[in-house]
């Protein structure tokens, strides 16, 4: 079986590997390059944890081969915080509660990060449906969507200050 | 009942502040270390050959094809654990387990055999390539049949074992009960099934298993809830070996989520143990979602058949409950030693009445063994199931609104403690509170006003309601053991000469955020900031001797723990504060974080002074350091509760059910975080929904699992889940450290009840009581069929 | 889950693409693979080879002759959601797409890969049925174009020969002779078009409890002049509903006058014909008796012939209210 050249940017670093044919992408991000951010959770396409971006695009990186990102730019978890701090969706997460476990969150901070590139200001009916592909067994969603919210308003320039969820009594 | 202000300042951030989590930028950053993020030198692969049958002897292992393959090592079949005696192990519940067979196989996705190889992609192609010949034979599937006179005996292993039956447990009067029922004006009955479902917490099961042949010292990486337990059943089932238990550290790293399916000892774990000492090297093994749902414990999977006695006006007299219990091939639930049936017999809930009775027979199948407290103080979730959806039938038949019926059966607030029919000591309650609430926040007259409307018109739409009484906190330890060890939990805390800590605790985060509230149990109580104490858990080299986490028993306990060190940490502070203000100890006042003196508030000395000076400037005799342990046995369990109410409306032509609106009102006593109790709710609900509308894991006759895999074992999306809308009051432990009881599972346990309820309710008028969860569209549709109503 | 071992192609051209599948033996081609690599991890398919056809160009667009929408083979759903003409003239389309699968497959999930993996269980094979679409399949000898009625023949099997590509699939224009379903009638000024998928899945990203596709093309009376009506998972290929379509074919459905006076009021407020209600039962109770579903977790037989009836009657509603709205489709 033959082994395949391939060259990815991940996170703005070039790497050149050589790969099976059958080698996953998520297997070369995690295994190969050591970014253990991804995760797995699951066989057949469903829970989204491996969720990375593709030249932009969000992708189970599970059901990709690693060939087939070849010159491919990837965007993982590790790439979203700048030299300034969290990114606002990280920022969001944290000041919102979005996450227990943290193990879906690579995935829901990726996808998430996609929907806000698409659409600055997304109703809680679309961010729910944006993360219909990434499932999450601890936090319910609503924090999540809520730090959706925040991301967005923050990077609309909006006081995002508020305080973060507090119970209705 | 309402919320007392935090004591200290945001600055020292104790209880009730919302303190953003400290475990949250490793996680938010990619840098958190989950079990597969463990990458040691010359590690190998395990991965495991199973059974595609329930049932059958083993005729042929052939490896010889899979030893052909580049990479491939080594295949480990029972006959090869034999020779050391490992192939089988205990369970918690003093049943045995096999760890890989040497004959027969019990259930579909056993494991079978160990392949290891120099990866993970080598030892899936070994998998593939090793040939067992087996000879099938009938499965026992039904829990019903189990029990039948001509059921085979699946336990053959077992000496005296003559049937499929595990044990018999019973609690309460039978008798007095018994009279209860034949005297009362009104009687209801429903029979239920509280299916098998799987925590699919979305991160599975895995190890690194690192045996050091020079040393004889073994290192497990596992994901385990349980660390401590698990390193003691380990020198247990390894002893004979060589592993006694100062060989063994077990450390639980990052858990991807846990929800009780990470308390048990799988047989992969000990097979990539068993890898690591016979090859010399550190083996790592990672279970697929498909392994995890076919083979790890399942959770509930109790068939009920309830019973209400009741006066004509509804007042509930005794309950009645016979219940039969499929545990699968071994009994490997994860219960305190003495509760075969867990704390089912919290079955009387929220409810006062003169008596009950339970009993539960348990059954061995050809299904996969278990079950775990799936979010869950063991068999609390089915007994409130139970109850809460027999309360309804109760309401129906006596024609009164669900809500109503339930206040004037309500144990009055007056009577805590209250001491229930089945034996519990509940701490304290205020039922009538968190009904009043819950029925507020949702509008409760105005819904059952355009309910009349809509049913008017011929649209479906039903109001579920839910009062659970939880029990949790295992437990006092005259009660409550774990293979005899007894149920206690611990911290340890030390401050250091600056006045920053470190605080160790017996327990183990999967995602409840401890490091987070633990600090700030610990600045409640020292008045340190919580951001200065760094929380520890999961290693048994370090961490205090615990039972772990599982049946929302941290905070009871190991929080309790954490409280009960830090005020003997602070007694000795008072002495050291005394000694460099001058002043003797009873002059002394304390504000959180500050010693001063009775009537000269400027004289005085920080917590972080005392630290310095318990490392520099002792009275005299005092013993150096600032450092103390607690190991605490909870006196009582703690009994939260809650209301729940919800809105559904169904879809008259597809059977379709949307959960509108979810209102859930919790009582845990005091509260530690607010935003991390409100997550825990959320996310607790969302594993009530699931079960209520999605989730089942279901067999067919042959044995085979029919939602083996993500396609089909139906978690919950965000398009499913409503947005839920929470609430609390506060009537705190009286016995508790801190006033608090625990939050973590409520919701799971109160979530299902409240959802059914709403679908009957909405189809009551139409003669319907019961409807079996998961409600499944087809199972409402074939209703609406049946009687005239599907569009 | 681990893929087997297998050799991986990526060709630059539909020509080598073609070599690549005459010279290789046990080839599969790949488009967006979010069918055929989870088959592969879970084992139940092994090629010895896969051709990605990915990086072929030319083959992403979606364009609107004057007889034919047509969708390339590397067309994604994503890219069928955003399209702007797919929304304003063949919402029948979008409908499908958005219920595929979940959000972050169909960035990669491809609609000719959708129709070509043969599985009844996919969504856009019923409404390519609606839609009497053509499956443009080129091979070494070139292009044939093969009509949905001759394109499926069962579980997993289709009219692609091995060695062959569904290139392209062609979707006759609403305006067009045929166009908006139905393959004889002539095209007269006037007409109007609307088609709705509706599909019961269990959860998001699950396959289909059943699913209903229906396309209308009412004449300026206002009588239907052609319908099509397709079925999802409801048998062991995606089922044509013919005798449900020839219930609807000729009916009126519309009040008189009901058509101009509808432009302008909202999408429900259509007048219907005082028996539209019952045709459109009619119809979907044919839609019904035409399925042959098996008993499974999704429901039982009776269940989901009954969901094939309430699909098809709320599809054809929705189609109705398309059709009379200005955009048309």
């Amino acid at each position: 079986m033959a082994k395949h050249h391939i060259t990815v940017t991940v996170n703005g670093e070039a790497h050149s590997r050589e790969v099976d044919s059958r080698l996953l992408l998520v297997h070369l991000i995690r295994d190969e390059l050591a970014l253990t951010g991804t995760h797995i959770g699951c066989d057949t396409t469903h829970c989204g944890a491996c969720t990375v971006l593709v030249d932009g695009v969000p992708t189970k990186s599970c059901t990709v081969l690693a060939v087939q990102a070849d010159g491919a730019d990837i965007g993982t978890v590790e790439g979203l915080a700048g030299a300034d701090g969290m990114s606002a969706l990280q920022e969001g997460f944290m000041q919102e509660h979005g996450l227990q476990c943290g193990f879906c969150t690579p995935g829901m901070l990726m996808t998430g990060t996609a929907l806000l590139a698409a659409n600055a200001n997304p109703s809680e009916a679309e961010i729910r449906e944006a993360i219909s592909g990434n499932l999450c067994r601890c936090t319910g969603y609503v924090n999540i969507v809520k730090a959706v919210e925040y991301a967005a308003a923050k990077m609309a320039g909006a006081d995002a200050d508020a305080p973060a969820a507090e119970e209705a009594n | 009942m309402s919320d007392a202000k935090p004591r200290t300042s945001a600055k020292i951030c104790g209880m009730g502040h919302s303190m953003k989590r400290k475990e949250d930028p490793r996680f938010l950053q990619g840098k958190g270390n989950y079990i597969d993020d463990i990458t040691l030198p010359g590690m190998l692969w395990l991965d495991i050959v199973r059974s595609p049958i329930a049932y059958g002897k083993i005729v042929n292992i052939d490896a010889s094809k899979a030893l052909e393959i580049d990479g491939v090592l080594a295949v480990l079949t029972g006959k090869d654990l034999e020779a050391y005696n490992l192939h089988w192990m205990p369970t918690l519940m003093s049943d045995t387990q096999m760890v890989l067979p040497t004959d027969t196989v019990m259930y579909q996705s056993q494991e079978v055999a160990g392949v290891i190889a120099t990866s993970r992609y080598a030892a899936a192609d070994g998998v593939a390539a090793v040939e067992v010949e087996y000879e099938p034979m009938k499965p026992v599937i039904d829990p019903f049949q189990a029990l039948e006179d001509d059921a085979p005996v699946l336990r053959t292993d077992k000496e005296g074992q003559e049937d499929n039956r595990i044990w018999h447990w019973e609690a309460g009067d039978k008798e007095a009960t018994d009279k209860i029922f034949a005297e009362a004006d009104v009687v209801v009955r429903e029979k239920m099934h509280v299916p098998r479902i799987h925590v699919a917490s979305i991160e599975t099961c895995g190890c690194v298993a690192d045996f050091n042949p020079v040393e004889g010292h073994l290192t497990v990486y596992m994901t385990t809830q349980a660390p401590h337990a698990i390193r003691t059943v380990l020198a247990l089932v390894a002893g004979h070996v060589g592993l006694s238990e100062e060989k063994i550290r077990v450390v639980s790293p990052d858990i991807g989520g846990g929800f009780g399916g990470k308390v048990p000892v799988y047989p992969g774990y000990v097979v990539a143990i068993a890898a690591s000492v016979v090859l010399g090297k550190p083996v790592k093994w990672i279970e697929d979602r498909m392994e995890n749902l076919q083979a790890d414990s399942f959770a509930r999977d109790y068939h009920m058949d309830a019973e209400v006695a009741a006066d004509a006006s509804g007042k509930i007299r005794a309950l009645r409950i016979k219940t039969l219990a499929d545990h699968g091939y071994s009994d490997a639930q994860a219960a305190p030693s003495k509760f075969p049936a867990g704390l089912f017999s919290i079955c009387t809930g929220s409810y006062n009445m003169e008596n009950a009775y339970a009993e539960v027979d348990a059954v061995y199948t050809n299904k996969p063994p278990g079950g775990v407290a799936y979010r869950c103080s063991f068999r609390v979730t089915e007994a409130v199931h139970c109850l809460e959806r027999v309360v309804d039938t109760l309401a129906h038949k006596v024609g009164k609104d669900p809500a109503t019926l339930r206040e004037e059966n309500f144990i009055p607030k007056e009577a805590f403690p209250y001491h229930s029919p089945l034996g519990w000591e509940y701490d304290s309650g205020d039922y009538q509170a968190a009904m009043d609430k819950a029925k507020e926040m949702i509008g409760y007259d105005d819904l059952r006003r355009e309910q009349a409307e809509k049913r008017a018109r011929g649209e479906l739409m039903g109001i579920g309601v839910c009062s659970f009484t939880e029990v949790l906190g295992a437990g006092p330890s005259k009660d409550f053991d774990i293979l005899g060890i007894k149920m206690f939990d611990s911290a340890e805390v030390r401050v250091h000469p600056t006045g920053k800590a470190i605080a160790r605790f017996g327990t183990k985060s999967q995602g409840q955020g401890h490091e987070t509230t633990y600090a700030q149990i610990i600045a409640e109580e020292l008045g340190l900031p919580a951001a200065h104490v760094q929380v520890e858990e999961g290693d048994t080299d370090t961490a205090p001797y615990g039972l772990g986490t599982y049946a929302s028993r941290s905070t009871p306990t190991a929080g309790a723990a954490g409280a009960m060190a830090a005020r003997k940490i602070r007694d000795k502070a008072a002495k050291i504060a005394a000694h460099l203000l001058e002043v003797s100890e009873e002059d002394l006042e304390w504000e959180p974080g500050t010693f001063s003196v009775k009537g000269a508030p400027d004289k005085s000395v920080s917590i972080q002074d005392c630290a310095f000076a318990a490392y520099t400037n002792l009275p005299e005799g005092m013993e150096p350091g600032m450092e103390a342990t607690n190991y605490y046995d909870p006196p009582n369990l703690t009994f939260p509760f809650g209301t729940y109410i919800c809105v559904v409306d169904i879809d008259r032509g597809t059977g379709e059910v949307s959960v509108r609106r979810f209102v859930a009102v919790d009582d845990c006593g005091n509260i530690i975080n607010p935003m991390i109790v409100q997550g825990q709710i959320h996310g607790g609900l969302t594993q009530g929904l699931g079960p209520a509308l999605f989730e089942e894991i279901p067999y067919d006759e042959d044995g085979n699992n029919l939602a083996g895999s993500f396609m089909d074992y139906l978690v919950p999306t965000a398009v499913e889940t409503p947005a839920w809308e929470t609430g609390h009051t506060v009537t705190p432990s009286p016995h508790h450290p801190l006033g608090a009881k625990g939050v973590g599972e409520s919701a799971t346990v109160g979530a299902p009840p409240a959802i059914a309820n709403a679908v009957v309710d909405a189809l009551a008028h139409l003669g319907v009581t019961h409807m079996e969860i998961p409600i499944r569209p087809d199972r409402v549709w074939e209703i609406l069929a049946a009687k005239g109503v599907a569009k | 889950m681990i893929p087997p071992q297998f050799d991986y192609h990526a060709p630059g051209s539909l020509e080598e693409a073609l070599a690549l599948l005459g010279e290789l033996d046990d080839a599969k081609v790949m488009s967006g693979g979010q069918s055929l690599l989870p088959m592969l991890k879970l084992r139940l398919a092994s090629p010895a080879n896969i051709v990605d056809i990915s990086r072929i160009p030319g083959l992403d667009s979606i364009t609107e002759t004057a007889s034919f929408l047509r969708i390339g083979a590397l067309v994604t759903e994503t890219a069928l959601e955003e399209s702007e003409v797919v929304a304003e003239r063949y919402p029948i389309l979008l409908d499908t797409a958005r219920v595929i699968a979940d959000p972050l497959v169909r960035n990669r999930a491809t609609i000719c890969g959708n129709v070509a993996h043969g599985d009844p269980a996919n969504d856009h094979p019923a409404t390519m049925m609606a839609l009497r679409a053509q499956m443009v399949a080129t091979g070494p000898d070139g292009e044939r174009v093969i009509g949905v009625d001759d394109f499926f023949h069962g579980l997993f099997m289709t009219a692609l020969e091995p060695g062959e590509i569904l290139t392209e699939i062609r979707i006759p224009t609403p305006g067009s002779a045929g166009g908006g379903a139905g393959g004889n009638g002539l095209r007269s000024a006037g007409e109007q078009s609307g088609g709705a998928y509706i599909k019961l899945e269990r959860k998001v990203g699950d396959y289909a409890v059943a699913g209903a596709a229906v396309q209308l093309t009412l004449d300026d009376s206002g009588k239907v002049a052609r319908a099509g009506v397709g079925l999802t998972n409801l048998g062991m290929a995606p089922i044509r509903a013919t005798v449900a379509e020839e219930v609807l074919t000729g009916a009126r459905l519309v009040a008189r006058g009901g058509f101009r006076g509808a432009i302008d009021k909202m999408r429900d407020a259509i007048t219907r014909a005082p028996d539209a209600d019952e045709i459109i039962n009619a119809a979907a109770q044919a839609a019904a008796d035409a399925t042959d579903p098996v008993a499974d977790r999704r429901g039982s037989v009776e269940y989901k012939r009954n969901m094939a009836r309430v699909l098809t009657a709320r599809a054809t509603a929705r189609a109705l209210t398309r059709a009379h709205t200005p955009a048309g489709g």
